[in-house]
């Protein structure tokens, strides 16, 4: 089976899986136990993997809380930041092509007495510095824009909305979810406070995820209980997930320049050959300032899902069938595309894993379903 | 999520396609809901002697389509009008939740077909489409939203 969803998930590298198995069989203990008793104490693998974590982003170990995913990690910046921070003001600025995780939280704050603004993007889902900068007010406390976006792939100006909001005295968060491990990351020169990631988008386990603090920062806590995470999140730490997403990371972050080289290649041939072969199409996010495992293609006349279903390969679309939800995806809506054409699109996302042979085989197959399926659709009479 | 014959009927479509002398034709949907079904039929003597679809739209949009085709095919008029979107379903072996309203869909454009079939003939149209036959079967209208 040929994978090209891999901004949905990734599989578990073997040297991921290899690193993470003795954790759970062999250094089992609980990682805050007082007692360290050689062999089955995790504390060091734990405190290894929070060390290699926080090397991949330029952070430092003690900046590094470990969580349950992208989405916790969000969470916690967003409503610990917020709620910590009240008194200091109670306006937060995002953007409107954000995932979830974050649109979903700032809709809950809002419910809960505070103001957010929903940052426009352009056509290419970039978010412009001077638009953050007209939106910022007294009572601006925090900023979260996403780092790279999930369904299109553009990258944004991340270091310079750093360097907007500390120049304003304000905290800035970027939830990283599909940029760590894919271009680099440093937080101290492109001024963020607080980011998020996902150890299952860069061939590591679910269910294990860290957000970045910068020391000094307070924050509420989201998860209560224990004394784990210096006292920031509870819960019996996930040393076997910390310790496959730190090598995951580590691989990822080592071979960067490879990876990078083989991934723009694949993606580059996939949306070069897609806009030379197939009418009546369009690339959908920033054609340079992109993740370099991204295609984002909309196909006008046909509905994704359809799309989908006729390949064999797994890809993802962002029309209405596919979410369960009926609207098109919120990201093609905020780039501007109507409705019908928001419907049509299709999402490849690649790995290191994957190979040119695949794209070959794909791109083969594409062209004759894309013409059977618009043979069969009522919008395209008229248009051959 | 999708049975056998939904996937069936999704790859291997029965009745795509145009009739060039059709004297029924109805289209429903919208593209803005991400479904359009348009229906064709050839009715002598009161029986649909041909019919055939095109559809925008989902693995079920068009699964339904061309179930509901197989279904009034060889039927007459007044048989064609007792099609239910549950017949389509069931005939399907079933469809999950959010894709009921495709077979609404499929229901209400064989309904507008025929509708069209009496207009042509300047008779009354013996049957209320419920407003929906030219109308989007948006689900956000029929309170079926899934969010």
């Amino acid at each position: 089976m040929v994978y090209f969803d891999n901004a949905a998930t990734t599989k578990v590298k073997q040297e991921v899986l290899d690193a993470m198995l003795p954790v759970f069989t062999e250094n089992y203990g609980n990682a805050s136990s007082t007692y360290t008793t050689p062999g089955i104490n995790a504390r060091e693998a734990l405190t290894e993997a929070r060390q290699t974590v926080a090397d991949a982003i330029g952070a430092s170990e003690r900046e590094i809380y470990f969580t349950a995913g992208g989405s916790e990690s969000d969470n916690w910046a967003i409503k610990g930041y917020a709620l910590k921070n009240r008194a200091k003001g109670n306006h937060i600025i995002t953007t409107t092509v954000e995932h979830h995780a974050v649109l979903h939280t700032c809709e809950f704050l809002e419910k809960n007495g505070f103001e957010v603004t929903y940052v426009p993007v352009d056509s290419e889902g970039m978010v412009h510095v001077e638009d953050i900068e007209k939106a910022i007010k007294d009572n601006t406390v925090l900023v979260t824009v996403m780092f790279a976006n999930n369904e299109i792939g553009t990258i944004n100006p991340i270091a310079e909305i750093g360097a907007l909001c500390h120049e304003k005295g304000i905290v800035f968060h970027t939830d990283a979810v599909q940029a760590v491990g894919a271009v680099p990351i440093d937080v101290k020169a492109m001024n963020i406070d607080m980011l998020s990631m996902s150890g299952h988008k860069f061939h590591g386990p679910k269910g294990i995820g860290a957000l970045y603090v910068r020391k000094g920062l307070r924050l509420d806590n989201l998860i209560h209980g224990g004394a784990q995470e210096q006292g920031r999140r509870a819960g019996t730490e996930n040393v076997p997930g910390a310790v496959g997403m730190a090598a995951a990371l580590k691989l990822a972050v080592d071979h960067m320049e490879e990876k990078t080289a083989k991934v723009t290649a694949m993606r580059d041939k996939l949306i070069d050959t897609i806009l030379a072969e197939i009418p009546y199409v369009r690339l959908n996010g920033h054609r340079t300032k992109r993740l370099p495992n991204n295609v984002s293609i909309c196909f006008r006349y046909i509905e994704g899902e359809s799309l989908l279903l006729s390949l064999d390969m797994k890809v993802s679309s962002g029309s209405a069938c596919t979410s369960g939800s009926l609207d098109p995806s919120h990201v093609l809506l905020a780039i501007g595309l109507p409705h019908e054409i928001a419907h049509g699109s299709m999402r490849v996302s690649l790995s290191d894993l994957n190979t040119m042979d695949e794209v070959d085989a794909f791109l083969k197959e594409l062209g004759p379903i894309v013409k059977r399926l618009r043979s069969m659709s009522p919008l395209f009479e008229g248009v051959e | 999520m999708y049975s056998e014959k939904v996937m069936d009927h999704f790859a291997n479509p029965r009745n795509v396609g145009e009739i060039e002398d059709a004297n029924a034709v109805g289209t429903v949907g919208n593209a803005k809901c991400g479904d359009i079904m348009k229906m064709y039929m050839k009715i002598e003597d009161g029986v649909i002697k041909d019919v055939k679809f095109k559809t925008f739209g989902c693995g079920a949009a068009i699964a339904t389509s061309s179930m509901a085709t197989e279904l009034v095919k060889g039927k007459t008029v007044e048989e064609a009008l007792e099609l239910s979107n549950k017949a389509v379903i069931e005939a399907l072996d079933g469809l999950p939740p959010a894709k009921i309203h495709c077979s609404v869909l499929a229901e209400d454009a064989i309904k507008a077909a025929l509708e069209d079939y009496y207009h042509r003939r300047g008779e009354a149209v013996p049957f209320e489409c419920g407003g929906d036959c030219h109308e989007c079967a948006h689900a956000h209208e029929h309170g079926m939203d899934q969010e």
